[in-house]
Formats: C-alpha cells, structure tokens, sequence
C-alpha cells in the first residue's frame, strides 16, 4: 500500500523568496543611492533626501520589473510607486500636526487649567497660572446651545429626505449642500447684520451659538440622512403593516433603529463646529471670567482663547495657545473616536 | 365551507370599511412640522442673502461695478469726523484676485494628491491599513482650521519658505515666481499650501468614494483581458469617476474660497494686487473681512457685509457647480 505524499497547496500568487529579495534589494539601493547623491552634490535637507529616494526607487523597480517581466509590469510598478507616494503626501501633515501639537501644547498643560479661569491673569503671565476653565466651560455652553437648535432641524430634513420624500426633495438636498459651503465668517457676519444690531446690540454667547448651529445643521442633517437610508425597508413595511400611522412608524420604529446612527450625526457635528473660530470672533466677545449665562455678557471659548494667546505672540502665550489645542483636539480626537466606535458597533449588528 | 358562513352571515353585514388613502390628521401634522423643519435650509440661506443685500446695499448702489473692479479700500472722513461719501471707495479686487490665487494653489496641489491617494486606498492598500488610512483623513476633515492656521505658521513655513527659495531659484525667469522684494514668508504660496492640507482630505474622501462605486464587472472584465493594475485603472476607473473626482475638487475650492483663519494665521494681509505667488503678500476677502473688522466704523461695516456677500454668493456658486458635476458623475468608461 502506497501512502498518497500530501501535497501543499502551492500558492502562486505569493512572492517568492527570491522576488522579496529584489525588492529588498530595491529598497536598499535607493537608500543608498539617495544618501551618495545627497552627499556628492549640493542638494541637502530632509526633501532632497525624499526626493532622490523617491526617484531612485522608481528607476530600480522598473529597471527590476522590466528585465523580469516586461514593459507593462514595470510601468504598473511606477503607478504603484506614485500612488503610494500620493497617500503619504495626503497621510504626512495629520502626523506632523498631530506631533507639533502634542510636543508644543505639553509645557502647557496643568492641572490649574482645569480648575482656573483668567480673571485675575493676562496671557502674558508664568505658563502655570491661570488656566482654561472660562474657555472650556464656554465652548460647552456654545456647543450645548446650537445642539439645541441644530439638532431637530437637522433630523428633521433627514426624515424628510429619506421617510416622506416629497416634492423639494432635490433642492433640499442641494440646499443642504449648499449651506455647507458656507464660509463660517459669512455666517458670522449673517448673525451680526440680522441678530446682534438690530435686536441684541451686544456680545453673548446665544448669538456665537446660532452661528455655529449655521454651520452645525448640514453636518448633522447628511450624516442622519445617511443613516436613516441604512435603515432596512422591512421595518418600514413592518410597522405600516401593523396598522401604524407614518407618523407612529417613523417615531417608533425608524428612529429608534438608527438612534446610535443620529447620535453618531450628532457627534459629528459637535466635532465640526467645537474649533470653529471665525465667528467666535466676530460675536462672543471672549470673556476671561466662566459665564455661565449664554444671553448676557461675554463668552469665552477655546478658539478664541488660542487666537488671543497667539495674537499677543510671547513665548508664556503661545505656549498657551499650543497647550489650548491640545486640549481642543483631545476633545476632537475623543467626539471622533466615540462617533466611530458608535457606528462601528452599529454596523456590526 | 365559507359560502356557508357567508350566507349564514348574510344578515348582519356590517357597513363597508372605507378604504381611504387620505392621510389622517395626526399624519398630516407630522408632514406639515418634517416639511417646514426640512425648509430650514432654504430660508435660513435665503435670510443670509437677505440681511447681508439689506446691510450691503447702500454700499454696493455708491460703489456699483467698481466693488468688484477696483482695489481700492479708503475711507474719507471730513474734518468733523463723519465719512465723506463721495470720496470714500470700497473695491475688493484685490482681495478677490488673492482668493482665487491660494485656492488655485491650493487645488492644484490638493487635486493630484487627493486623486493619488483615493486610488491607493481603493486598490493598492491592505485591508487592515485601509480602514486606518480612512480614519485618519476623515479625522482631518473634522479638524478645527485654527489649528492648520498655527501648524502653517510655526511648522509648514519654515519649510515652504526653503522650498519657495527653491521654486524661485530654479524658475525665476517664470513671470508669477518673480519676487521683490526678497520676503519669502506670508506668501500666498505658504496660504495655498495650508488650504491644500485642509482640503485634501475633502477631495480624498469623495474620490474615494466615487471609486469605490466603479462597476465590479469592468473591474474584473479587465482583469480578464489582462490589465495590469494601472492599465485596469486607466481604462476603467479613471473614465467612470472623473466628473466625480472634478466635483469633489469643486467641493474643496468652495471651502478654500471661504476659508478665513488659516489664511489670516499664515499670508500677509497686504492690499495690494499680487500676482507674484512667492511674495510674502496677499489676501482673501474671509481674511481682510476679519482684519478690518476690529476698527471698522458704521460705513465700513457695510462694505463689509457687501464683501462678505459677494463671498456667499461666489461659495453658493461653486457649490452649484460641484453639485452639478456630481450629479452627472458615473460615465461610461472605456
């Protein structure tokens, strides 16, 4: 009796020992070669470093892939080669923001920022006095106030785009669109000519936070549209066929089903207007005290806080400002992370 | 069976249910409250235009064509301290003219990244380190544009200044990389560099998603016919997602056209027409609107608010004609 030789699948889409040896071998040569020309001509700095990299890498792998396989394959190797280029161009500065911030805004940070306001301290004094709480505190009065406004109109054109599908359908749709083009300061300057001279006449934070929900609502309405399409027609039917009316169905079914979703849209949107700055400008008038009336007085918020310690431009204010977006985009980080993680569970469902 | 019972039922018929496609009242409410909140859009855009013409007009009737046409920006006041009509002048030119230079710049750098960058996440990238890569341009698009403005200036200048130099060494004899005097920082190019940053990760994400949408059989037909990698992408997603990709980059200079602190953090604000891109002086109008506010009086105000229309209506504009575009996206392919 003769034993059958299990045979190992062959897998010939794998490289094989000797290609990955190649493109080691690429690899190195353009490492090589970048640091020899960098050395012999007067190009120098990180760029010229990358770039000569970059070039001789293209010339070894297709000079590599022309001799082994041939013409297309090699000119499918400089594509590969320019398009991963691309994306660490595209993927580069988020890094580099993301360490500046990090390694800048750390000399600033302290526990007083969270229990201090700048009452009785100018952005000019010691890093460690004073602190973020009037700008904090703020910044959730404001975010707090236009989620109020935005959010039921937002999910309210979500659920005419998607349950009711009326007539102004499209131009809603383009509307939305449109209203998300527009530039923050236009919508600062919007407030200041419709709300602040003729009604108010003064600085408070409700005025900032109607320009933010401005810029909060179309974030909000597309990410709710999105997920509100999600939502199977089963249940629709469903709900119809159990004699609901559409307003019980919608209410009762839909929106329960997507609640994480909407919560998601939500996040997203807090997210969009958290550092928005050119309106906060134009209309809170950024207190140094916690004011925790929106309708009076003014109102301090990150953003202008970072803009006014960046303006004065001492090292103890700029170290405050790189401490202030730290902070700022601690809170970004974590409204993205969650919002994430929220539809990631929901799509796993 | 049921002929029986039917009979036997015959007696104590009960009056035909009205079938009714009328909606009730309580439905009614609901459409009327869904369709006004869905209205929102339309009548805060149209409040915006509304209150920024009623603000605006006297300005814009004093100024007529010259707002747009001319550059300069003086305000005459008489000895007693009130403002000379006749010869106080608002033109914006030459901050239109700027605008538009650091958003060309910005999408001339952007476009090509961004397209680059959508392919390699759709077709070139692991699945594992597609799902990061999409995280984190998505996590880009949420960042606040102050913190672009301050990465720009303290980061991104030092190096743009070097490679500004580089340009103008190499390219000097190119009209538009002239500079004099030699001031290399606060260039239009520094701003145009920054607004690519911020809206690459807009371009990538419609790109991207334009991509992903392109018909899985011509994919996999031009494989069959033995594509290579790129010639399967030049054949067939290039054709099917260019109205797409060109939407999206419409979609990026509607946010670079308006885009007021990055700009205001890195360019020079100098109100002067400025061709030359490397000169360390420029503007855009979101940016003078914030430089000129602090110490506006009533009639500047105006003028202002008259800019800050224009900018509205040019946004409105190009968002009109990325939806267009869009809207179209889907071609044959080859």
């Amino acid at each position: 009796m003769t034993t059958a030789a299990v045979v190992k699948p062959s897998k010939p889409w794998q490289a094989s020992p000797r290609q990955r040896l190649n493109s080691a071998l690429v690899y190195i040569a353009a490492i090589m070669t970048s640091y020899l020309i960098v050395a012999i001509t007067p190009m120098k700095g990180k760029l010229a470093y990358a770039f000569v990299f970059f070039a001789a890498f293209i010339v070894f792998d297709f000079a590599l892939n022309l001799f082994s396989r041939g013409f297309p394959v090699a000119k499918d190797a400089i594509a590969r080669a320019v398009v991963a280029a691309g994306i660490c161009v595209a993927v580069f500065p988020i890094l580099s923001i993301i360490a500046t911030v990090i390694i800048r805004g750390y000399h600033g940070l302290h526990i007083g920022l969270f229990t201090h306001d700048m009452a009785l301290n100018s952005v000019t004094d010691p890093v460690k006095q004073g602190g973020l709480l009037h700008a904090l505190t703020g910044t959730a009065i404001l975010v707090l106030v236009a989620l109020i406004i935005s959010v039921p109109l937002g999910i309210l054109t979500a659920i005419y785009m998607t349950e009711i599908r009326g007539r102004f359908m499209k131009p809603i749709k383009f509307l939305v669109q449109a209203m998300s083009g527009v530039p923050s300061i236009v919508a600062g300057l919007f407030i200041l000519s419709a709300v602040v001279y003729p009604i108010t006449k003064g600085y408070s934070g409700f005025v900032g936070s109607l320009a933010l929900s401005i810029l909060m609502i179309p974030t909000v309405a597309r990410t709710s549209e999105e997920v509100l399409l999600l939502i199977p027609n089963d249940l629709r039917e469903a709900g119809v066929a159990l004699g609901g009316t559409h307003w019980r169905t919608v209410a009762m079914v839909v929106v329960p089903a997507a609640k994480s979703g909407l919560v998601t849209a939500m996040i997203l949107g807090v997210a969009r207007i958290a550092g928005e700055t050119a309106p906060i400008l134009l209309l809170t008038g950024g207190g140094d005290k916690v004011n925790g009336d929106p309708f009076h007085g003014p109102m301090g918020s990150l953003p202008f806080y970072i803009w006014k310690s960046y303006s004065v431009g001492t090292p103890e204010s700029i170290t405050r400002a790189w401490a202030a977006i730290l902070v700022l985009l601690v809170i970004v980080l974590v409204l993205f992370v969650s919002a994430r993680l929220l539809s990631e569970r929901r799509s796993s469902k | 069976m049921s002929q029986a019972l039917l009979s036997a039922a015959e007696g104590a018929v009960p009056a035909k249910r009205e079938i009714t496609t009328k909606p009730r009242f309580s439905d009614r409410v609901f459409r009327a409250v869904v369709s006004g909140g869905a209205l929102s859009s339309l009548i805060i855009l149209g409040l915006i235009f509304f209150f920024l013409a009623f603000q605006g007009y006297s300005v814009l009737r004093s100024q007529g064509i010259h707002f747009i046409t001319s550059s300069n920006w003086q305000v005459v006041q008489d000895t007693a301290g009130n403002v000379d009509p006749k010869h106080t002048q608002f033109g914006i030119a030459a901050m239109l003219i700027g605008t538009f230079l650091c958003s060309l710049i910005a999408i001339i750098v952007a476009v090509p990244v961004s397209v680059l960058a959508a392919l390699f996440l759709n077709f070139y990238a692991p699945p594992v380190l597609k799902k990061i890569m999409v995280a984190v341009v998505d996590l880009m698009a949420a960042f606040p544009s102050i913190l672009f403005g301050l990465w720009g200036f303290f980061v991104l200048m030092p190096s743009a200044e070097y490679w500004a130099k580089l340009l103008h060494h190499f390219l000097g004899f190119i009209p538009i990389f002239k500079v004099d005097p030699p001031i290399f920082t606060r260039s239009p190019f520094v701003a145009g560099l920054v607004l690519a940053v911020m809206i690459i990760p807009i371009i990538t994400s419609v790109s991207r998603e334009v991509f992903s949408q392109t018909p899985l059989d011509r994919i996999q037909a031009a494989y069959a016919l033995g594509a290579t990698r790129w010639s399967m992408i030049r054949a067939v997603v290039l054709p099917y997602g260019r109205s797409g990709v060109v939407g999206g980059a419409m979609l990026g200079l509607g946010r670079a056209l308006g885009e007021t602190v990055a700009v205001y953090t890195v360019l020079n604000i100098v109100y002067q027409v400025n061709w030359h891109v490397l000169l360390g002086a420029g503007g855009n109008v979101a940016s003078m609107i914030l430089l000129k506010f602090g110490e506006a009086g009533p009639q500047e105000i105006k003028a202002l608010m008259a800019a800050g229309l224009v900018l509205f209506l040019l946004t409105l504009l190009v968002n009109l004609g990325a939806d267009l575009v869009v809207r179209r996206s889907g071609g044959k392919g080859r």
